[in-house]
Order: C-alpha cells, then structure tokens, then sequence
C-alpha cells in the first residue's frame, strides 16, 4: 500500500481508491480510540478566510485530541490579509510556522494555488464552490459504516445536484466502487453533465428523477442537501424550488432496512425533524464521523500513522 | 491568369517573416487580434475570402520580419486550428508547419470564472485542454472547464 505521508488532499480526485480505502481503515481505528498523544510534537495551522462550523472545530477537534498544537485564525480581517497580503506571502508564512496546512477559502482554486506556494502538506477544507474532499472522505466513511462496504449500492441524491460541491464529488468518488446513481431534483438544478459524463465514462448508470418517493423503496443511501439560497439571483426562483423536497418520516415506509439517510448539514427544512427519531437518521453521526477522517487524513499525510 | 496568381497579386510576398496561412476566413481578425498586429510597426499583409481548395474560403496573414514565439504560436492554434505557419528568409520558405493545439497551456488564456483565484491574485494561470474539437479546456486551478477562450492582456 503506498504511503500518504506529504500527499497533499486539494481535489477528491488527487487519492485512489486504495487512498480511500486507507484512510477510512486509520479512521476506524481513530473511532475506536480517538485520544491518542501521537501528534505532540506537530503544529496544525487551521486557516479559514470564511465562515464554517463544523469542519474547522472538527479539523481543530481532531488536531487537539491527537495532541497537535493548533494555530491559526478564522476571521480573516483580524489577520495581515486585511493589510492586503497576498495569499501567496500568508501560505510562505505559514509553511515556516507548522507541519501541515488546512485551508478554507471563499475562492475556487485558491487550495491548489496554496498548495502549490506551500513547502509543508497542504489539505483543502473547502475552495469556494469546488472542491471540499474532507467531507467526501467522511461521507464515503459513513457509507462504509452503515453499509458494511462501498461496492455496489444504489446511491440516490436529492436537492440542489448543481450546484452542491459535495454530491459531486461523492459520484466521483462512487465511482470507483461501481454504484448506482439515482439523482432527484427539480429541473433548475439538475445533475451537471461532465458529473454525469464522469459516470457515464466509468461505464455506470445514472437516473434522474423529480419524485423522491420513487427512489425510497431500493435506495441504500438517500444523500439529501439544501437547496442554496446564495446561489439564487432571482429570489423568484429560489421560492419556487425552495420546498421541492422536504423528506417525512410517513414517506420511509417500505424502504430497504439498511437504508441511511445523509446530509451534509446544516439542514433547513429538507429533512423533516421527525425523521431524527427513526433508525434511518444518520447525518448527525455523519457529522461526528469527520474527526475520525480527519484524524486520519492528518496523521497519514504527516508520516505518523501508516 | 490562374487563381494562384491572382492570390499572389492580393499578397504580395514579403522577403523576410512569417506567414499564417489557411486561417479560417472568420477568425483572421481576432488573429490579428490576440497577436497585437494592429499595433504592429511594420508591413502586415491581411487576405480574407480567399478560395482555399481544403476549406473553400480561408484568410492570410503576412507579417513582414516577424518570428513568432511558442507563446504566440499557441494562441494562434487556439483560435486558427486548421492554419499553417510558414517562415520566410530572404524570399524562400525555411519553415512550414501545421499549429498544433497544446494539451496544457500556460500563462496566456483567462480563467472565466470570475471567484478563480488567478483573477484575484497575480497567478500565472495553466489549463488542461480536455477536448481539442470543439475546443474546451479545464483551470488546473478552479477545475471550471470552458469552451469560451479569452486571451490575458
């Protein structure tokens, strides 16, 4: 198995199947045990230019527990960014001060650019509207778990497919396992073709649907998301797509039992609270998932565990 | 008088320089264009509509003693596939070869998107060409693919 030690993370695509399947085994092992003294003499640099929750306290969570030393900032304006630095001097900067870099900035591109100036390791916490691997790796994680394998599921995605970075890189990923894709979405923000031309290429099948109760009955894994207000310039359209999807409990009945239901968080009203009570409500652990995956992504990449 | 000859008459030869032929006949002025050659100090010489036997119409660029770059010659085969470069020295052809369009480029296209990080910091950008025919490239920063060329400035 090859090492990953210096292998930085910036696009889903830049690991193997055999990367993944590594990461996830280290990630198991970090559940089972996930305070461990191993990164005691390693400095994490945790660089967010915008706003984000769960992954930078996860990715700080996950430094901390393994006794990392976490530096940083994420509120840019308290930084020399506001002086006019270029991201190019902050990244120089940054390589001298710590062992590993993770990014998160409002610009696609940014991460493989930083990764490109940096002379330490380098993870993308998320570039704008491309790429943000780290969730991948935990979503893949929380497939695997629920599902006891990522081979040959029926994968359905539902909502916002055009422009939610994560399913597409979730189908990217899926593909090297040999799924399914079943994709619900009203028109307006269909599936991208070069995502459904990377199926295709993969010689696997996609279906797009508008009604979600129609993939409910063979599904393994319901992938739901928000439909993004942001993305909308027409207030008109993003009322008239808004609600398209609002998953019920009453809707489950007669679907597969090992069937789980994931979401990138946060929610607003696309998943219906009553379904957190039932046993196919998986997206909260999903969310506790990504300290383990990136307890592991950080440990590789640094040499530290193999 | 054959149409060979008559072709001659519309360009004169030049005696030293570069000439860019099978250009497609609407695409010789944003040639001319992304080459800088309005501002060009010495003798250019512009055919378009010729008769072409390969592509029925086609234009012609002469460019008196003027060697173009890789750089250059990259732009041309991005927006003029199908043209041919031929290099004249004291009135003879030394050169004559086909553009060929890159499978990377570098430095001399924009990224589209407008949140690409080469359009907000001084990046030299790079593309992968994905597909040569249509011509689409992929941002080796922004991983956004297009189909639109614009050329930095």
């Amino acid at each position: 198995m090859s090492s990953l030690k210096g292998k930085n993370l910036i696009s889903i695509t830049d690991y193997t199947k055999e990367d993944y399947m590594h990461i996830l085994r280290i990630a198991s092992e970090f559940e089972k045990q996930p305070k461990q003294n191993i990164l005691h003499d390693k400095v994490v640099a945790s660089i967010f230019f915008e706003p984000s929750t769960r992954t930078r306290l996860s990715f700080e969570s996950a430094a901390s527990q393994l006794g990392a030393k976490v530096i940083g900032f994420s509120n840019p304006a308290a930084t020399s960014r506001s002086k006019g630095e270029s991201l190019h001097d902050t990244i120089k900067m940054l390589s001298s001060y710590s062992d590993i870099i993770v990014m998160r900035h409002p610009s696609e591109g940014a991460a493989r650019y930083a990764s490109e100036v940096a002379s330490v390791p380098f993870i993308n916490a998320g570039d704008g509207s491309n790429q943000h691997p780290t969730q991948c790796m935990l979503d893949l994680y929380s497939i695997y778990k629920t599902q006891g394998t990522l081979e040959n599921l029926q994968i359905a995605m539902v909502g916002d497919l055009k422009y939610g970075r994560t399913v597409h890189s979730l189908v990217q990923a899926m593909c090297n396992f040999g799924a399914t894709f079943h994709f619900v979405s009203p028109e307006e923000l269909m599936m991208p073709e070069p995502v459904k031309n990377h199926v295709t290429k993969s010689h696997l099948k996609y279906t797009e649907y508008r009604d979600l109760d129609a993939v409910i009955p063979f599904a393994d894994i319901i992938y739901m998301t928000r439909i993004q207000r942001e993305r909308f310039t027409d207030p008109l359209e993003y009322e008239k797509v808004k609600d398209c999807y609002i998953l019920k409990a009453s809707m489950l009945q007669g679907c597969k039992e090992n069937m789980r239901i994931l979401h990138p968080l946060p929610r607003v009203n696309e998943i219906a609270t009553d379904v957190d009570a039932t046993p196919y409500a998986y997206y909260f652990q999903q969310a506790q998932n990504g300290v383990y995956v990136r307890q592991a992504l950080i440990s590789a990449i640094l040499g530290v565990k193999e | 008088m054959t149409n060979k000859s008559k072709t001659e008459l519309v360009v004169s030869a030049i005696e030293n320089g570069t000439v860019i032929d099978h250009i497609p006949a609407s695409k010789v002025l944003q040639v001319i264009n992304i080459l800088g050659l309005e501002s060009y100090d010495d003798e250019v010489l512009v055919g378009i509509n010729l008769d072409s036997k390969k592509y029925g119409k086609k234009g012609i660029v002469k460019v008196r003693n003027k060697f173009f770059q890789e750089k250059e010659i990259n732009k041309i085969a991005l927006v003029a596939p199908t043209a041919t470069l031929i290099v004249i020295k004291n009135y003879e052809v030394v050169k004559k070869h086909a553009v060929k369009i890159p499978d990377a480029i570098e430095g001399i296209v924009k990224c589209i998107n407008p949140n690409c990080i080469t359009n907000q910091e001084t990046i030299t950008t790079k593309f992968d060409v994905v597909s040569k025919d249509p011509l689409k490239l992929q941002c080796h920063y922004c991983e956004k693919t297009m189909t639109n060329i614009r050329f930095n400035d």
